[in-house]
């Protein structure tokens, strides 16, 4: 971090451009930043019934007496770290290729720990996976490289077909599945995969198929925590990504590298 | 059958930067004027959940939905062109504000030399320095001429900018630009520092992110850029980017001489003799087809969608590859990249913070700002240093041999986050008798039409340029203190996957002649004269710039052109 305290204590987009003259310039740009922007904070009170192992020091008139108060600290429920699409074996065969994609290392965690599968999961639920806002209409003739993707398969089906032949790859060869191979085995596999020659996969190429695998997962790693992935920023924060900063402006001049605690977009929903 | 309305004086076919200014122009003048947009309507708290990489980087959530409509593409005619089914080398826009609400508001002008390529380049080189099919002619206007739409285009937007004259480029009646310059990165400091020291003449990247609170001649204030690091490709949630959804719409609504329909998708313009009549949209939330006569037609669609729009219509000759006669489709011109990316393995820099349009740049090798004559190739670019914010998921940098993935790709990539830059130089793009644009034969659009088929492919030109530019910027990139310094690949055959630049141009081109142009230097019709066509497309090159300031200016000509034909008629020029 700086050493220079430039930046606005309360860096949330509100309290800057509430603070900031610069911002604004005493200006309201149509009256649409200070009718929303700068709303007031709802307070919402929450009470939240805790028993925790705490050292409490009381101070009678002359001696001090410790005593010790068992407290209990609720653990985080990812209610969203659930299928969509997948079924249990598709999602153990992503999960496990993902992790290889972006492994856990002595950097930080890897793809699994950061929900990258349940990103693509989530993902492969939604327009993204059924190919809504791409144009699907045949002929589907056998394309030159420039000319891009050239299948009618969805994204949805090309997963599903894609993941079912690192499962059958892994049987003939290892007589076990995927998720169950050691890392080398399953970078092997993958490697194979990402050439794609040896391997078929109907309608589309195992090529193309780990290209969105390798996509997918980098997307559920850096990804917004909303859709799943990047769990508890915990992606950001291995990259050193300050998230969803409303402002640089006191900061863009310096010198030094400047780490920041991300901000993700739930932080501004109080606005 | 269509339901025909009441006819109206002015119809306006897209609602974005070139929609946007005439519509503000004609209406202040007041004229009643029917803006058809076929997105759906934006205005700022639209961007206020902007940071969010996936929605609107990954997954385009401002651009035009390819399911609905998308182009076909091949490199030559002996390909058979395929549709583009995702993006994609470019990205145009969707809604009110079109591609100016995720453009970067990198604002620079064209080179006088652009406007008079031809005769120019001959006078300097001769002839033969004009390979046999490559296209280039003249505009049909000269730097004075368009000089004062830009400075008007500049006001309008609160450009930022230094307050001397760059000698390299055309001379300004307004020397300063509107807003101060940009704040300067570290990294802009290494550039600037090398790149004087080179003895080139490095200058701020002119903004159209205000670099301080902004009120224009209409009266419209904006804020100052935050340089949060989401512009290219997202909307300005402080309305600090000029955008047509805060700048020029708004004053056109003002006056209430304009009435925008959003959802409006126009299919076709009529006409009748060398007059159009209207033209047909559906409403894309009904379906129903209707039928909207004008006196005036201004199409301010993208570029791909006013040559498709003057295809389908039958209007202006179409461009013919085999004959090199015709107009419609003809010109069609990219953007050519050249450039380096440096290692830095002793300093890190704060690329995550930035402003689409923050930059330093030279125009040392763009125009015929450097002698040609030994080389194989003409024109050039503009070689830029830029920190527009890298984001997470984009921005994972290796050095080469890193494999793409695995535990050495992680560990490099985490690594080199930071301590990549980058100098590349913006290339122009020569037009080529065998580069076009035309109707596809095969593919439809969720109407039935036709999609547009585009033929294009890099050439010698553009390699022998992107050779060039590349190696100025790696010698840049040594200069400013790179550890390693990795000159971008040599180019290959185009391909449509990989994104590029949405800085397509030409189909529509303007010029002095009506046997070789489709529109004269007001942008109107030769053929049509109550018909202007504004935009990219109406370049005959693309120079060695971000096209945005140009197309630009020529809107507030065209503004000036459509006031004037309203009041007398006829033929312009």
């Amino acid at each position: 971090m700086s050493a220079e305290p430039a930046k606005p204590k309360d860096s949330t987009r509100r309290a800057f451009l509430k603070q900031s003259g610069i911002a604004l310039g005493g200006i309201v740009v149509g009256g649409a930043i200070g009718g929303t922007l700068l709303r007031p904070k709802p307070k919402v009170e929450t009470k939240i019934e805790t028993k925790v192992q705490e050292k409490i020091v009381e101070k009678p008139v002359e001696k001090v007496v410790e005593k010790t108060v068992e407290k209990i600290v609720p653990q985080p429920v990812y209610y969203n770290q659930a299928l969509m699409y997948f079924n249990l074996e598709q999602f153990a065969i992503a999960e496990a290729a993902a992790e290889r994609i972006f492994p856990q290392d002595d950097l930080g965690p890897g793809a699994k720990e950061l929900g990258a599968a349940f990103y693509i999961d989530h993902q492969l639920a939604g327009a993204w996976g059924n190919n809504s806002r791409d144009y699907m209409v045949g002929p589907f003739p056998k394309a030159e490289p420039t000319q891009g993707m050239q299948t009618k398969l969805t994204r949805k089906e090309i997963f599903a077909l894609g993941l079912q032949a690192l499962q059958d790859y892994s049987q003939q060869k290892y007589k076990k599945p995927f998720a169950e191979l050691s890392a080398a085995e399953q970078d092997d596999v993958l490697k194979i995969f990402e050439a794609g020659e040896e391997v078929k996969v109907e309608g589309t190429s195992a090529t193309a198929f780990f290209g969105l695998l390798r996509t997918a997962t980098m997307e559920g790693i850096y990804s917004d925590p909303m859709y799943g992935g990047n769990k508890d920023m915990q992606g950001w924060k291995l990259k050193r990504y300050p998230g969803n900063q409303p402002s640089y402006f006191n900061d863009i001049e310096k010198d030094g590298f400047i780490v920041m605690e991300p901000k993700s977009l739930h932080d501004h929903m109080d606005h | 059958m269509a339901t025909k309305l009441p006819k109206v004086p002015v119809l306006i076919v897209g609602m974005g930067w070139a929609g946007g200014i005439i519509a503000s122009e004609l209406t202040k003048a007041g004229h009643k004027v029917v803006g058809l947009e076929r997105g759906k309507r934006m205005k700022l708290e639209d961007y206020f959940i902007m940071h969010d990489e996936v929605r609107y980087a990954m997954r385009h959530d401002l651009m035009q939905d390819l399911s609905k409509e998308t182009v076909t593409f091949r490199n030559n005619e002996k390909m058979t062109a395929l549709p583009m089914r995702t993006y994609g080398s470019f990205l145009p826009g969707d809604g009110l504000g079109g591609a100016g609400k995720h453009w970067n508001g990198v604002s620079f002008r064209f080179l006088p030399y652009d406007f008079e390529i031809r005769t120019k380049t001959v006078e300097r080189y001769g002839a033969k320095k004009i390979p046999a099919g490559m296209t280039i002619q003249d505009w049909g206007i000269k730097w004075e001429q368009i000089e004062p739409y830009f400075d008007k285009f500049e006001k309008m937007a609160g450009i930022s900018g230094d307050a001397e004259q760059n000698l390299l480029v055309g001379k300004r009646s307004s020397p300063a630009y509107p807003t101060p310059p940009m704040k300067q990165t570290p990294s802009m400091k290494l550039f600037l520092d090398a790149t004087t020291k080179m003895g080139y003449h490095p200058y701020n990247s002119p903004s159209a992110n205000l670099s301080e609170p902004y009120k224009n001649p209409d009266g419209i204030e904006r804020a100052a850029c935050q340089y949060c690091a989401y512009c290219e490709r997202f909307g300005c949630e402080y309305g600090a980017k000029a955008d047509p959804v805060v700048t020029v719409i708004p004053v056109a609504e003002k006056t209430g001489n304009l009435e925008i329909r959003t959802h409006a998708n126009v299919v076709k313009v009529l006409h009748k003799g060398n007059k159009a009549t209207g033209v047909v949209y559906i409403n894309t939330l009904t379906g129903e087809e209707i039928e909207q006569p004008a006196d005036l037609v201004i199409m301010t669609s993208f570029v791909l969608n006013n040559v498709k729009l003057l295809l389908l219509s039958k209007m202006g000759t179409p461009y013919d590859p085999a004959t090199g006669r015709g107009v419609i489709g003809k010109n069609y011109a990219y953007q050519i990249s050249g450039g380096a990316t440096g290692y830095y393995e002793d300093k890190e820099f704060n690329t995550y913070m930035g402003a689409g349009a923050l930059g330093i740049c030279l125009d040392d090798f763009n125009g015929d700002n450097f002698d040609h004559t030994d080389l194989k190739f003409i024109h050039g670019g503009n070689i830029r240093h830029g920190q527009s914010g890298n984001r997470p998921i984009a921005n994972n940098p290796v050095p080469a041999g890193t494999p793409a993935w695995g535990a050495e790709f992680k560990k490099a990539s985490l690594k080199y986050s930071y301590r990549t830059l980058s100098v590349s130089g913006q290339g122009s793009n020569m037009p080529w008798k065998h580069h076009y644009l035309d109707l596809d034969p095969t593919y439809k659009d969720s109407y039935g039409l036709p999609l547009l088929r585009m033929t294009y492919d890099f050439e010698d030109q553009d390699r022998e340029m992107s050779k060039f530019l590349a190696a100025k910027s790696a010698g840049i990139l040594k200069e400013m203190g790179a550890s390693n310094v990795a000159p971008g690949g040599e180019l290959k055959a185009y391909n449509i996957t990989p994104y590029q630049s949405t800085h397509n141009t030409g189909g529509v081109i303007m010029g002095a002649d009506p046997r070789t142009s489709a529109v004269n230097n007001y942008l109107q019709m030769w053929d049509f004269e109550n018909v202007f066509v504004v935009g990219a497309c109406s370049f005959g090159h693309n120079s060695g710039y971000n096209p945005t300031g140009t197309v630009g200016a020529l809107a507030y000509r065209t503004a000036e052109g459509a006031a004037k034909y309203l009041k007398q008629g006829g033929s312009l020029v």
